[in-house]
């Protein structure tokens, strides 16, 4: 009897995992009431937990649009992942989670090998090196002979390695898991230099008991282009993410903002393509399968990416950056959106 | 049967019978859980195949001939960022190798004298090694890490105002750095006397042995036999015009650069993979002694044997017969142990191309797959020996 009991349990597990694999991501969605998102383990800035435990930052805020865009609201409608380097590609093929936004760079080998459809950017980084001001270096040039601590499982481990042979510079990479235990060593002593995208640096920094004990040096060694992603096999998803990327885009350039989006959705002035986002013109959001409401829905959450950008990363938080390359292209960045027709 | 056959020529109460049958049913039951164990491995293995297929991921193992393109800091075989996956792994394996078998000796002495020494008499001794036993066995293997990493970077001092106990000898958060000795032609010389100076020892050690039993003379063998390996070695040394020069480490810029360094991961593992096991292996060295009759002690003392020569020649070969097997269990926990080198970024075969090189290819199965297969190799190579060496210490029974 036992034996029989177990190959009953055996074809259950197998139904279990056989099952589950091919239907479309937005019913899934719709069906299981919520959008499972991977985030970050926590970077400042990006996703941090608020003093009420939520999950809050600039890639967080892009689920809550991406929920609301399906959903009509985030509130009750986004769950999170805490993915780390490693385990952010395994969680988004294996389907743990529905889309990554997870500071998360757009590679070639990434986009092919590993079959996933990076939807779009929402920022435009680089990698940069952060050293204390004791050492009195000026240029990430000097640093022959350094160790340099790196998180395990990015690009920056690669972009390290190519940047100091191409410059003939030896140097003892010290790789870690997670960017908190990595800055924990570089505190410590244990290496010279951190080295991760500049974005990260200035959350690092903001971090730091003494900020002005450190600098970031000038060069900046690489292109990291973040953005959400999907994995492959389901276009009318990607497009649906790719989308809801571009309607907070859009709405900058169109000064559509968090508090005025209900009235600009409602009242048809004279801008076609606005009006074709809010559904006001045609029936484009039947082409996406989203309910009409969906740009409104999805901009009204955090507000449009520049607002976004200002409440989480800004000038006037503790990360401080600038829109640098990040401004719009109408104002002298590379942020554009294909057009809404 | 026949006769049973006969009785029942209806198959299904012959199949009733047999079922019937304590012996039969014995071994149908094996059968089917063995068809359901097959099956249950069949659908794990297809459903792997269906699910890659469907995200279109094909396994293949051609990616560990292209560039690695990271670095690795501890290579004891030469590395650098353009090498291949393949090689990285090789570096992994060396690395896990040497703390490993660093781990299992160190664990082996400390073992040996917190086991010994927890017998003792004196109550200090006693109570310290028993705090240390508990202790060592009762806090996760991996909080030992990240303990003896984090004693070691944050009370070392930063290598510009690094320790120097001995000139070329440097102590830092950076490492601990020594002299590297550095090989002139004439080295030769003093590694042929090393060899002679070894044959000479094995010579020795069969003579003085066979003296002693022929006359019961006995020769301090170990006195004269270390005198033999260092002095000959030491002397040839000198003839030779001392062909061996030392590379002082010397700070320059950063960090130090030439000399030999242990790596504050290197060193932070290993302390805490023998700490942790070294406690393990007390309690066994504890229980292989308690398991020797109190009376071949006693045999000892009356035939005139001096206490630690009863415990050297009479206890400890008896007791190692019972210590053996649970001590390969122990060896192979501790190189099983070690693939937790990645939380302090040790770089072994988990944080190479069980780690990194994963992350990077994103071939997860591939890479998982030559860990598996790398610690297993390594696992019952290790059990292999260790069985042998029983069966060689072990009672021959008849």
């Amino acid at each position: 009897m036992r034996s029989l009991k177990f190959i009953a349990l055996c074809a259950a597990l197998a139904s279990l995992a056989a099952g589950g694999a091919k239907a479309a991501t937005l019913d899934d969605v719709k069906a299981k009431g919520h959008l499972q998102c991977g985030i970050n383990t926590g970077l400042p800035g990006f996703a941090f937990t608020d003093n009420r435990g939520n999950w809050q930052g600039f890639d967080v805020a892009y689920c809550e649009a991406l929920a609301a865009a399906i959903f009509g609201k985030a509130r009750g409608n986004v769950k999170y992942t805490n993915l780390t380097g490693k385990t952010r590609f395994p969680a988004l093929a294996s389907g743990e989670v529905d889309v990554l936004s997870r500071n998360t760079t757009w590679t070639y080998s990434r986009d092919t090998d590993l079959k996933q459809t990076f939807v779009g950017v929402n920022y435009y980084d680089g990698q940069g090196f952060i050293v204390p001001k004791s050492l009195g270096v000026g240029s990430a040039l000097e640093l022959n002979g350094a160790s340099v601590c790196i998180q395990t499982g990015t690009t920056t481990e690669l972009n390290l390695a190519g940047y100091f042979r191409d410059n003939n510079m030896d140097y003892e990479p010290v790789p870690i898991e997670t960017n908190a235990e990595a800055i924990k060593l570089y505190q410590a002593g244990r290496c010279d230099a951190y080295t991760t995208d500049a974005s990260g640096l200035a959350a690092t920094k903001a971090a730091f008991d003494s900020p002005g004990d450190h600098v970031v040096l000038p060069e900046i060694i690489s292109k990291e282009p973040l953005g959400p992603l999907v994995r492959h096999g389901d276009d009318e998803w990607a497009d649906i993410a790719r989308w809801v990327l571009n309607a907070l885009i859009i709405a900058e350039e169109k000064g559509i903002t968090r508090r005025n989006v209900k009235r600009m959705a409602r009242r048809s002035g004279d801008d076609a393509e606005a009006n074709r986002m809010f559904g006001n013109e045609g029936s484009f959001h039947e082409m996406l399968r989203l309910p009409k409401t969906w740009a409104r829905d999805a901009i009204a959450e955090n507000g449009n990416y520049g607002e976004i950008f200002e409440k989480y990363i800004g000038r006037n938080t503790d990360l401080g950056l600038e829109r640098g390359v990040n401004a719009l292209w109408t104002q002298g960045g590379i942020l554009y959106a294909p057009p809404f027709r | 049967m026949t006769t049973a056959t006969a009785i029942f020529p209806n198959p299904l109460r012959w199949a009733l019978g047999l079922w019937r049958d304590q012996k039969h049913r014995g071994t149908i039951i094996q059968i089917m859980a063995l068809v359901a164990l097959l099956l249950f491995i069949g659908i794990i293995i297809r459903n792997t195949a269906i699910n890659l297929q469907a995200l279109g991921l094909e396994i293949g193992y051609d990616f560990l001939t292209e560039p690695a393109n990271y670095d690795i800091n501890q290579h004891l075989i030469d590395y650098n960022s353009l090498s291949s996956h393949l090689r990285a792994t090789a570096v992994g394996v060396i690395n896990t190798a040497l703390v490993s078998v660093c781990g299992i000796i160190l664990a082996t002495v400390i073992g040996l004298f917190a086991g010994i020494l927890r017998l003792s008499k004196n109550w200090l001794v006693n109570r310290i090694m028993y705090a240390y036993v508990e202790f060592g066995r009762n806090v996760p293997v991996l909080l030992q890490i990240l303990l003896f990493h984090a004693l070691i970077i944050h009370t070392l001092p930063h290598p510009r105002a690094s320790l120097s106990p001995m000139d070329g000898v440097f102590l830092s958060n950076r490492g601990f750095y020594v002299p590297q000795p550095v090989l002139e032609p004439a080295a030769w010389a003093i590694l042929a006397a090393l060899v002679i100076a070894a044959a000479l020892a094995w010579w020795f050690a069969g003579h003085a042995k066979r003296v002693q039993e022929n006359t019961g003379r006995h020769y301090p063998v170990f006195t004269i036999n270390a005198a033999l390996i260092i002095g000959l070695p030491l002397l040839a040394f000198f003839l030779a015009g001392r062909p061996i020069g030392l590379d002082f480490p010397q700070l320059k810029g950063f960090n130090y650069q030439g000399g030999m360094v242990l790596r504050p991961e290197f060193t932070a593992l290993w302390f805490a993979l023998s700490f942790y096991a070294g406690a393990y292996i007390a309690e066994l060295v504890r229980a292989g002694i308690l398991a020797i009759n109190r009376g071949q002690t006693e045999a000892a003392y009356s035939l005139g044997l001096k206490p630690n020569w009863t415990m050297r020649l009479v206890i400890l070969p008896q007791a190692m017969r019972v210590m053996v097997p649970p001590l390969i269990s122990q060896y192979l926990g501790l190189i099983k142990d070690s693939s937790l080198a990645i939380v302090i970024g040790y770089m072994d075969i988990v944080a190479t191309i069980g780690g990194i090189s994963l992350n990077q290819t994103g071939r997860a199965l591939e890479c998982m797959s030559i860990t598996l297969f790398i610690y297993l190799s390594i696992s019952l190579g290790v059990s292999t020996v260790m069985n042998w060496y029983n069966r060689r210490v072990s009672l021959v029974e008849r």
